[in-house]
């Protein structure tokens, strides 16, 4: 059967939809042992991540069970997590510039 | 199981029998080209490199044009200069004849200007063409594959379904007793503490973890974010958002099999299994550089859509994305979105890309052999032109 979304570890703070996912609509998935649902606070692009908690700004962003980056503003559950919300912690010549 | 190869004088056997059409430095590229276009059974590589660098990148560009001349996939080698660059063609014919190849030279400046190289080129390498023709496929094992691992532009499909079933590959080679290289170091950072786990011991695990902070720093001093460069555009336009994610999706395709060495760019591993080596992760410099390790496959998977192939080290593109899948038959060889759905394991999934591997290997051209479209090739630099 088709699957809404995938997260991969139990631990993760966001899911990446395997669907065109609509925004309102709640959506089931897998998560480790039990099934999730979340409702969209947007609409999230097939290969997108959402947040499947609510994330604090300054928080790490969990995914495969892995630090892969700092939440840049709170982030909702149901939320889009990309670029808009998610900073990098590696290779950022930038903050090695203003001193950081 | 077997593949049909073609055996080589000194060790290795080549999937492909091509006469190699190598220009020795930017300024050979025209009259490689013309020769490589006229004859059947040629192909040329050609680069930016191998002039007015500091002796660092010059030695580099030497010894990997000596490594894709011993590549088993060339049957011979044709080495084409302009006569006053500072690459080394002698040195480079010499080090290529000492597998027992047939290697020829052409000099521009010595033989008269390009029309005069570029006749004298396509009557050797015709000759050369029918020698190479006469050699038969013949059955050998896979221990005698070395797989190159590579994956570009990604999306999330490549690190939940793709890159883990290449990692499944690369364990059943290493398990037959091949050899599996994974390069794009840039695309170890913030996963390179999952890798080194993988490490044969603490002293190889250090070697790995000393090229990814090479890397990273010689991205920093430019003073930016990477991001847009790594991730890059269309990774982030694919939903990947930081270099993290990124590297935690590519790590994959290392599979479980432990890494038993760490070697600088193009550097030909001496050992069997799973090894590291130098690379950027861009695909003209990261499928040279296999190819210069003696890389005789390469598995590329892609989320997006990479057509990228070499001119001749056969490519297996496959993706994970249903959408690319349907879009770009043309320059897919294999779909893995069966693994996203859910209908397939990576266990079955890397089983059937095996198979698919040994027909290539065995000579079942890939999409960009037969679209043509092979023309990925540079020689990784680290300094500057001067």
């Amino acid at each position: 059967m088709k699957q809404n979304a995938i997260m991969i570890k139990a631990q993760d703070n966001v899911a990446t939809a395997l669907r065109d996912l609509d925004a309102g609509q709640t959506y089931q998935f897998v998560a480790g042992k039990e099934t999730l649902g979340v409702t969209m606070k947007e609409p999230i692009d097939y290969g997108h991540k959402f947040a499947t908690v609510d994330i604090p700004k300054g928080a790490d962003i969990i995914k495969y069970g892995e630090v892969m980056g700092r939440a840049t503003a709170h982030i909702p559950r149901g939320a889009h997590a990309h670029v808009q919300n998610i900073e990098s912690l590696r290779g950022r010549g930038d903050l090695k510039k203003k001193g950081d | 199981m077997e593949f049909l190869g073609y055996e080589r004088e000194q060790g290795g056997v080549g999937t492909r029998n091509y006469v190699g059409i190598l220009s020795t430095v930017i300024c050979g590229n025209e009259v490689a080209e013309k020769i490589a276009s006229q004859v059947k059974g040629a192909t040329a590589f050609l680069h930016h490199q191998g002039c007015c660098q500091t002796p660092v990148d010059i030695n580099r560009v030497n010894d990997a044009l000596i490594g894709l001349g011993k590549n088993p996939n060339l049957a011979s080698v044709l080495l084409v200069s302009l006569g006053c660059e500072s690459t080394n063609i002698h040195q480079v014919a010499d080090a290529v004849a000492a597998t027992g190849k047939r290697v020829e030279t052409v000099l521009i400046q010595e033989e008269g200007g390009a029309a005069r190289s570029v006749a004298r080129g396509i009557l050797l390498a015709q000759d050369m063409a029918a020698e190479a023709s006469a050699q038969k496929r013949a059955p050998f094992p896979l221990s005698e594959l070395v797989l190159g691992l590579k994956c570009g532009s990604s999306d999330t499909t490549s690190g939940l379904s793709a890159n883990p079933v290449v990692g499944i590959l690369s364990d059943l080679i290493v398990e037959a007793g091949g050899t599996s290289i994974l390069g794009e170091v840039t695309e170890f950072i913030g996963a390179e503490h999952l890798l080194a786990k993988h490490a044969k011991d603490e002293e190889t695990a250090r070697k790995m973890l000393a090229l990814v902070e090479r890397m990273e720093n010689r991205a920093i001093q430019m003073g930016f974010d990477i991001r847009g460069g790594q991730p890059t555009g269309g990774n982030i336009k694919g939903g990947l958002t930081t270099i993290e994610e990124k590297s935690l999706g590519a790590i994959a395709k290392a599979g479980n099999s432990p890494f038993q060495a760490v070697y600088e760019y193009g550097v030909k591993p001496d050992v069997k299994g799973l090894v590291v080596m130098d690379s950027p992760g861009r695909e003209p410099e990261i499928l040279t550089g296999l190819a210069a390790a003696g890389a005789n496959v390469i598995a590329f998977t892609t989320g997006r859509g990479a057509p990228q192939g070499f001119p001749f080290v056969p490519v297996i593109k496959l993706t994970g994305n249903e959408k690319t899948w349907r879009n770009l038959k043309d320059h897919m060889d294999f779909s893995v979105s069966s693994v996203m759905e859910g209908a397939e394991t990576l266990e079955e999934a890397g089983k059937r890309l095996l198979r698919e591997l040994v027909d290539v290997a065995s000579g079942k051209m890939t999409k960009a052999e037969i679209s043509g479209y092979t023309s990925s090739m540079d020689i990784y630099m680290v300094g500057p032109v001067i």
